[in-house]
């Protein structure tokens, strides 16, 4: 492989659409009025000045058309992203979510005018029942962080149910996605973090010390961030419920189980999908996202509300209809309407009746073997403190004995290689880390030349570490300050009149 | 690694200085968090504190994480300086980026300069 130039290149500059502004320019023109004018708001609430930037269409477009050059997504290649399963997004999704009939319709419409919809809803719940092995699944939930709420809501919702007012401590693996301990946090609840082991399970040790009639559950990843399948699962949940706490699973690693291993078999109580993940919803820009939450039968009752189900049962020649139900101790809306129907909740219906049950089991199945082939390919270069046969992902130590390059270096330096950075600094549990998750995905050459490219890292961090550490070198911007801007949070051009930024 | 051998360290990474009752983080610490971006210190001067319990929370480009009072005791002094110039952290870990002082009190689960520095050294995830 061929070492990516190492100078300079001409910083590409584009100005910001504020610094484009020429007064006077315009990009539409508005037509005279054909409504009856009305009174402007109070004036107190009018500003003096509004600097908006003025520019013609085309200068707009052309602005945007070359910023989204300076982007990186699926589209332009590999995306090793650990813990965001960041597949291709297949295009029929675009076609189906686009179709009129699911475009054009509105969330207030009376159920008989979108049957159409609801039955696709429906058949998502039935169908992600089937796939993780749970009793019933809402679909309301924006996010995985807003479907772990909903979880953590509902667990609450069943102990209360029961006079067992004494359960106010969450355990949580040290392993665990930060958004975890944030959730039962919102709920008020006390955080107990359970250490994992030398192979990367949970510590059954410190688990049983922990398990008392006030524990409300444990959250767990399963395989966890480290990309290890806990080898004790069935003692895990056990220690658990046999102290009276729920079994929350955390769904971002689904992908490494479909149509192999169902949640609600191993004895979970709860878990949220993320279908931005595991079912080819398109995410890495802040959203939107989309989180169903699938429940044991004990939880049944607290789903939120509304559910879609059958109203009216098929009669004769007429089909059944479809309309909204809920369950008698709902713990209520999670959301103003009923998920993100387009955007998420049609594309991850496409996507699972694209693939069928073998073709789900095919996902998993590539996407462990992806990692493994990876993880065997960069053994012996890298650390891999875990090192046993992992699942979808795996954590690399990006240090060298003797070296200060640092993980954030070897994934900025990835960038001049033309491959978008792993996850680095997480999992907490290890050293520099670089999280590491293929996809089912990719084939084997972009794998060979991906590994490729990080054994030569490895070999620029001992020969010239300069260079890492001041990568990347090929990109629009080099390398970004991070210090300032996590420190200067106030960088905007333009400032509210009387806005103070040191309050 | 800097470990001076007149103070004690506790598991968490804080060290304790039993002469003054200085409280900071050690030199290992603020390497492994890299640079230090942001400190909130949780308690007041005055107020008692328990070994073990959160004392600050601090923030760095790679990860947040809080510190846990090494000693027991009554809180003398806090250095306000330190939220102000987070990265006192990372240049003076055992000079100016000491975090408060524990006055009149005991130290907790603590290991000497000898045991702390072998106890880093084990630490290989």
């Amino acid at each position: 492989m061929s070492t990516p130039s190492t100078s300079l290149t001409a910083t590409i500059v584009e100005p910001t659409i504020f610094e484009l502004s020429s007064p006077g320019r315009l990009g539409v023109t508005m037509p005279a009025s054909d409504v009856p004018t009305v009174d402007l708001p109070p004036r107190d609430l009018l500003r003096s000045e509004l600097p908006l930037p003025e520019l013609a269409e085309v200068d707009v477009v052309r602005h945007y058309t070359r910023l989204s050059k300076f982007n990186y997504s699926v589209d332009d290649g590999f995306y090793p992203l650990g813990s965001c399963t960041m597949k291709y997004n297949p295009k029929i999704n675009e076609d189906t979510c686009r179709l009129p009939g699911f475009l054009y319709t509105h969330p207030l419409q009376p159920i008989e005018t979108v049957q159409g919809n609801l039955v696709l809803m429906f058949e998502l719940q039935e169908w992600l029942k089937e796939i993780s092995g749970f009793a019933g699944v809402t679909l309301q939930p924006a996010a995985g962080a807003h479907g772990e709420f909903t979880g953590v809501l509902m667990m609450a919702a069943y102990h209360k149910s029961r006079g067992d007012s004494k359960r106010t401590r969450m355990l949580i693996p040290d392993a665990a996605h930060g958004t975890n301990p944030a959730s039962a946090g919102m709920l008020g609840m006390s955080v107990v973090t359970i250490p994992s082991d030398e192979r990367g399970n949970v510590d059954l040790k410190a688990l049983e010390a922990a398990c008392d009639d006030t524990v409300v559950g444990m959250m767990l990843t399963n395989p966890n961030t480290l990309g290890m399948f806990d080898e004790h699962i069935e003692k895990v949940v056990k220690l658990v419920k046999d102290c009276g706490g729920l079994m929350y699973g955390d769904g971002a690693n689904l992908n490494a189980l479909l149509g192999i291993v169902r949640p609600g078999d191993l004895g979970f109580d709860v878990m949220h999908f993320n279908l931005h993940k595991t079912f080819s919803v398109p995410h890495g820009g802040g959203g939107p996202g989309s989180g169903p939450v699938g429940v044991s039968k004990r939880l049944l009752d607290f789903l939120p509300s509304p559910l879609v189900g059958i109203v009216e049962e098929a009669d004769g020649d007429m089909a059944p209809l479809y309309g909204f139900i809920t369950p008698e101790q709902s713990i209520g809306r999670m959301k103003a309407f009923h998920g993100h129907f387009g955007g998420g909740l049609v594309r991850a219906y496409t996507y699972i009746a694209m693939h069928g049950p073998d073709g789900l089991k095919d996902i998993a199945q590539y996407a462990v073997l992806n990692a493994n082939y990876l993880q065997a390919k960069l053994r012996g270069t890298y650390t891999i403190p875990y090192d046993r046969i992992c699942m979808h992902e795996f954590v690399a130590e990006g240090q060298f004995a003797g070296s200060d390059v640092r993980a954030l270096d070897i994934a900025k330096r990835l960038m001049d290689y033309k491959f978008h950075p792993p996850t680095n600094y997480f999992p907490l549990i290890v050293h520099e880390a670089l999280m590491i998750e293929p996809t089912e995905t990719e084939n084997k050459d972009t794998l060979d030349r991906f590994a490729d490219a990080l054994i030569k890292i490895a070999e620029e961090a001992r020969t010239q570490p300069e260079l890492l550490h001041t990568a990347p070198h090929t990109t629009p911007f080099g390398r970004m300050d991070e210090v300032k801007a996590a420190r200067e949070l106030v960088l905007c051009c333009w400032l509210p009149e009387g806005y103070d930024s040191e309050k | 690694m800097n470990v001076p051998s007149n103070l004690k360290f506790a598991k968490s990474d804080e060290w304790f200085d039993a002469a003054s009752g200085a409280v900071g983080i050690s030199d290992y610490a603020q390497n492994q968090l890299s640079d230090i971006v942001f400190v909130e210190i949780l308690v007041e001067e005055g107020e008692e504190v328990a070994a073990g319990k959160i004392i600050a929370s601090i923030e760095s480009v790679k990860a947040s994480s809080e510190i846990y009072a090494p000693a027991s005791g009554k809180v003398s002094a806090v250095n306000k300086g330190v939220s102000d110039k987070p990265e006192t952290l990372n240049s003076d870990p055992y000079g100016e980026g000491w975090m408060i002082k524990i006055e009149g009190g005991s130290a907790g689960d603590v290991m000497d300069a000898a045991e702390y520095e072998k106890f880093c050294e084990g630490r290989t995830h």
